[in-house]
């Protein structure tokens, strides 16, 4: 299990060398896009229309924040729960879009396309939003503001602590339960 | 007969919102404080401390706990000799609209199909009590849906018994994983009918974690049910290790004879509530 510090967007070469425990510090440019945003991109993408976000090598932040108090670019900014974008993320994977932060368990689907697309599924510690925000730089709606929470935002993060749960070769990181131990 | 104002119970509900979320109940801050000192692998540690740290940045600087302030459920015990000047629910509403508001708490609320937001956390879910005496208890609790989304309600056959309601729970812990914030806390209703198990489940997770069920058989399954829970191994955020849940309270109530509700509700490590007596 290496420590890397890596940059947003993410290169092809980059994503592709990260295996499942790894430790990621991300830097760069990052967006935030959960349920409702989600669905907007992929009824864009149906119509053919414009993207307000450059997929390629693009890295995407599941997650709502709080608003920002005074003096402060966001406010509490922790992953959210991945398996409902599921059904989504392949799409954005084949387009370029090399990695995604949540929390929680990805469907076959989701892990096949990280294998098809060499791109990777980072894990951030789920309730930890007060202290995640403070990687968060800056901080700016570029669609959906009427989404509230749900908005696309372009954040520049500094050193973002990332585990790496679902890797491009196959590799997992969450543990099986043991079904045995308890009984079942 | 005691009076009470509207605009009490709309400060008393502001006031909870903006607290509970910010800060984390000495309960649970002990458990996860104990818990990283009680596990082996350091990924699990490591998210132990993280959860430490980030209690104590969200006391000192007023950011929520988690950016997910969670629907505000509320438990209104009241008793039957307090006059409420205004209208109590309206009030109670507008407490959490200001809370939600003046606190730069995340508004959650939406319409469930066009999933529009409502714009101001309401409505709040209120269940009312009427009890005798001249106390009006408020219980708050901000409820993050992460969590809320692994919880289930089951109406198992009464032959069932304890052995489903183990297997059932189980199985929920165990397909939930990561999902749900593990560790993990786990309110149990059992008995009275089909929503009344689910209140019951919820109110459990009003309990502190350090209590004991003062029924003697209860007591015993809760632990008995904790440590299975905890044999599973999914640990902290799904990465193994010895906490998946830091406790397990039930709730029961006689229920029809050919019912055996059960009701299964997940609460995250981020267990927000607080209660106030007007
Ligand atoms: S499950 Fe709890 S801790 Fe996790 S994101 Fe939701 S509210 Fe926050």
């Amino acid at each position: 299990m290496a420590v890397y510090e890596m940059k947003a967007p993410l290169s092809d070469e980059d994503a592709r060398k990260l295996r499942s425990g790894d430790v990621v510090l991300l830097s760069g440019v990052v967006y935030t896009a959960r349920d409702a945003a989600h669905k907007k991109l992929n009824d864009l993408l149906d119509q053919g229309a414009d993207l307000p976000l450059e997929l390629t090598g693009a890295v995407i932040y599941y997650v709502g924040p709080s608003p920002a108090r005074p003096g402060y670019v966001i406010g509490s900014a922790g992953p959210t729960t991945s398996y409902r974008m599921d059904s989504f993320a392949p799409r954005l994977h084949s387009l370029g879009v090399k990695a995604s932060i949540g929390k929680g368990i990805r469907n076959e689907a989701v892990k096949q396309s990280l294998k098809d697309y060499g791109a990777v599924y980072f894990g951030a510690t789920g309730g930890a939003g007060a202290l995640l925000s403070t990687c968060i730089k800056e901080a700016e709606v570029i669609a959906f503001p009427e989404m509230g929470p749900e908005a696309l935002r372009k954040l520049r993060v500094e050193k973002l602590p990332l585990l790496v749960i679902n890797d491009s070769v196959g590799g997992e990181l969450y543990v099986q339960p043991d079904l045995r131990a308890a009984g079942l | 007969m005691k009076r009470i104002s509207a605009q009490a119970v709309t400060k008393a509900v502001r006031d909870m919102c903006i607290s509970a979320n910010r800060y984390q109940p000495e309960d649970v801050k002990a458990a996860i404080k104990a818990g990283e000192a009680g596990e082996d692998s350091p990924t699990a540690k490591e998210v132990f401390r993280q959860l430490s740290e980030n209690i104590d940045l969200a006391a000192g600087t007023g950011l929520p706990l988690c950016q997910d302030t969670g629907l505000a459920v509320l438990f209104v015990t009241l008793g039957q000799e307090v006059y409420v000047e205004g209208n109590l629910s309206e009030a109670i509403n507008e407490g959490v609209r200001q809370g939600y508001g003046e606190g730069l708490l995340r508004k959650s609320a939406c319409d469930p199909f066009s999933r529009k937001n409502t714009g101001d956390n309401t409505p709040a879910v209120i269940h009312y009590d009427i009890v005798p005496g001249e106390a009006l208890r408020i219980a708050f609790m901000a409820k993050g849906g992460g969590a809320e989304n692994m919880s289930r309600v089951m109406m198992l056959a009464p032959a069932e018994g304890w052995e489903g309601v183990k297997k059932f729970v189980l199985t929920r812990v165990a397909e939930s994983r990561s999902n749900p914030c593990p560790p993990i806390i786990i309110g149990i209703g059992i008995g009275g009918t089909f929503e009344h198990s689910a209140k019951l489940a919820k109110l459990a997770l009003m309990r502190k974690l350090d209590d004991v069920n003062p029924e003697p058989d209860l007591a015993a399954k809760e632990e008995e049910l904790l440590g299975l829970v905890n044999r599973l191994g999914i640990g902290p955020m799904g990465l193994g290790g010895r906490h998946t849940a830091l406790g397990l309270k039930i709730l029961t109530s006689p229920c029809h004879i050919a019912s055996f509700p059960l009701a299964v509700n997940i609460q995250c490590h981020s267990s927000r509530h607080e209660e106030v007596e007007l």
